[in-house]
Formats: C-alpha cells, structure tokens, sequence
C-alpha cells in the first residue's frame, strides 16, 4: 500500500510562517498555538486519507473476491460450454443443410427423367392423334405408357418422402434457436458482470446485488447437446423417454 | 379433427402442421405460445393440442395446467413436443397429465407414433 505523501510544499509555507509569527514580538501565545494545531493537522489528514484508503482497498478486495467466484464459473465453465453448443449449431445447420442438398442432388434427376419420358410419350401420343402410329408402334406407345404410370408412381413417393426429409430437417432452427438465446443471455451475464467490475474499480461503492440471479431453480434446459449433461437426469432420447413413461403406466 | 399446434418457432410449427397433414390432419391452427393458445382453445372447438414447453409469456406446462383446470378443455389430448429431457419435467408433465412427451430432435414416425397410440387408448377407453 502506498502512502499518501505529505504535502510537503503546503507543511513548508506553514512552517516559514510559525517562525515568522515567533521572531515577531507582536504575535500572541493564542495565535502561536493555533498555527501549531494547523500544522499538526496537516499531519491528521494525512493520517484519514490514508485509513479511507485502506479502507477502500479492503472493501474492493472483499468486492473483487465475490465476483471472482462467478466471474472465474464463467471462464472455467460456462464459456467453454458456451463453446461447444455453438459447436452444435454449425454441426446442426451443417447437417440440415447437406440433408435438403442431398435430397435435391438425389432427387432432381428423378423429376427429370420423368419430365423426359412425359415428353416422349407426348411426341409419341401427338403421332397417334395424326394417326401416323403403325400397330407395332401403337402396342409399343401402350407398353410405355403403362411404364411410364408405374415409374411416375414410384417416383412421386420417392420425392415426397425426399420433401419430408427436408422438412425435418428444419427442425434445427428451433433447435439452434434456443441454444443461441443461451448464448446471448450467457453474453449478457458477462456484460452485467464487466460493467460492474470497471464500476468497483472506477470507486468503491457498497454494490453487488446483481451477482445471485444466476441461479434460477426453475431454469429449463433446452436443446440436449450431444456429449454434455449426460448424467442419469437427463433422457437420451425418445427410446428413454418412452421407457421412463411406461415405467410410469404410460 | 382439429389440432391447435402452440410453439414459439414458426418453423417448428410449420414442421408440425406439415407432419400432420401428411398424416392426413389438415384442420390445423397455430399459436406462438400458451398465452395465445389457451383463448383459441376455449373458443375454438379443438380436438387435440400440440405443444412445446419452453416459450415466453406462457410455457408449455402452464398451458397443459390451464387445460386440465378448464371443465370444457379437462379432456383435451395433449400430446408435448419439446427439447426439455430431464426426467423430472418428464415426469412432471405425466403428472400434470400430458397424453404424450416427444423429445425433440423427433422423426416423423415418431409423431404418428405418439398420435396413434394417443388415440388408441382414448378410443380404448
């Protein structure tokens, strides 16, 4: 702890000024000893200044010491997890993303070769209204068609569980949403957090209300997160939440 | 048969509302959360109620509470699909009398799964 230094040049102009007042004949005893007691006070406020400081330095030590319990939590924990749950969101949209593009990739030449047949078969019916068909090309025209029926069949539900597929996948917008929303409130904490730090460092003020409200007993989870929370607590999986259901005459 | 679907992600919604007219459900209506779903419920002659847990203004198990309270509503089939997998809010919500829990990430089957066997035990019953 440093000392507060005397003000020595202010000590000096007192102290030229007491031997002044003492050669001086006229100077009273009364007037002598109140420049003593100025000067001596000059000592006591040295003295304050340097208590309220000690003071202070205690309080922001016992300040400082309270928020480093959750400031070091959000450093060794909550960051970290913070982290690897934004990991999830680039693995989750990643995969939605490969998901519709694989289903497009896969299912694109299948509308296409169907759109080909329908033009064929369509060149080869405009025949058959001119009555240019022979009997060979006709039966042949019939054999296609009826082809033509069954692959469009099995085609159509092909691409329509292709589109379910990609509907699915959009299940990670609410996903990924929720463990953002995480993310901003943990941000937020963080904030709150600086702020009031460079506020007990800027000056020692009785503070310190916003540290508890971490801790809300009633907080909802969210999202499970591949790897994290896999205590018992917490279902794996609908295969899990099915067996604790029935467990309970579900 | 006519579905309230109550999420606060439009997209998860419309996933829903599409799951469920591929499963042949095409009288459906939304609403972003229980504040919202409860005075369409009361009013709107539902027949089955899809709803997430987690959303702002009124949760998902509040809603289920003010449901099973309502004597127009007590009968209601809830069925909760929800990213909440802790096994007391499981148990809580079984409690409370949810008809169905679904964790999400779910699967299609998965749904018509839930909704079958739903409809099974109330046709049982």
């Amino acid at each position: 702890m440093d000392a507060t230094p005397i003000n020595r040049d202010l000590l000096l102009e007192k102290a030229q000024a007491l031997i002044t007042s003492i050669e001086s004949s006229e100077t009273t005893d009364e007037q002598l000893e109140l420049q003593i007691d100025d000067i001596n006070s000059l000592k006591d406020n040295h003295l304050f200044q340097e208590l309220g400081k000690m003071t202070r330095d205690i309080h922001d030590s016992i300040m400082q010491f309270r928020m480093d319990s959750r400031i070091s939590d959000l450093a060794e924990t909550d960051i970290p997890d913070a982290k690897d749950r934004l990991e999830y969101v680039i693995t989750m949209t990643e995969k939605a993303a490969n998901t519709a593009m694989g289903v497009i990739e896969e299912g694109s030449p299948v509308a296409e070769k169907l759109g080909n047949q329908a033009s064929v078969l369509k060149a080869q019916w405009q025949k058959f209204r001119n009555r240019e068909l022979s009997v060979d090309e006709l039966r042949s025209m019939g054999h296609d068609v009826e082809e033509y029926f069954d692959e469009s069949e099995r085609m159509m539900s092909k691409l329509l569980s292709g589109f379910t597929e990609i509907l699915m996948a959009q299940d990670f917008q609410d996903l990924t949403g929720q463990i953002i929303r995480q993310v901003i409130n943990l941000v937020n904490e963080i904030e709150t957090n600086l702020v009031e730090l460079i506020k007990i460092q800027g000056e020692a003020q009785a503070k310190g209300e916003s540290m508890e409200k971490h801790d809300e007993a009633k907080k909802l989870d969210g999202p499970q997160v591949p790897g994290k929370e896999t205590t018992d607590n917490v279902m794996k999986g609908q295969d899990d939440v099915d067996d604790l259901l029935a467990s309970l005459g579900f | 048969m006519k579905i309230l679907i109550v999420d606060d992600f439009s997209t998860m919604r419309r996933i829903i509302k599409n799951l469920l007219r591929d499963l042949g459900f095409n009288n459906t209506d939304e609403a972003d959360d229980g504040q919202t779903g409860l005075p369409k419920l009361q009013s709107g002659n539902f027949d089955f109620l899809v709803t997430d847990w987690n959303m702002p203004g009124m949760t998902g198990i509040d809603l289920l509470r003010a449901v099973r309270a309502d004597e127009k509503l007590k009968t209601l089939p809830v069925l909760m699909v929800t990213a909440e997998a802790k096994k007391e809010q499981i148990v809580l919500a079984a409690q409370e009398g949810v008809n169905g829990y679904i964790v999400k990430p779910f699967t299609a089957q998965t749904l018509k799964e839930k909704i079958d066997k739903i409809f099974e035990r109330i046709e049982g019953k």
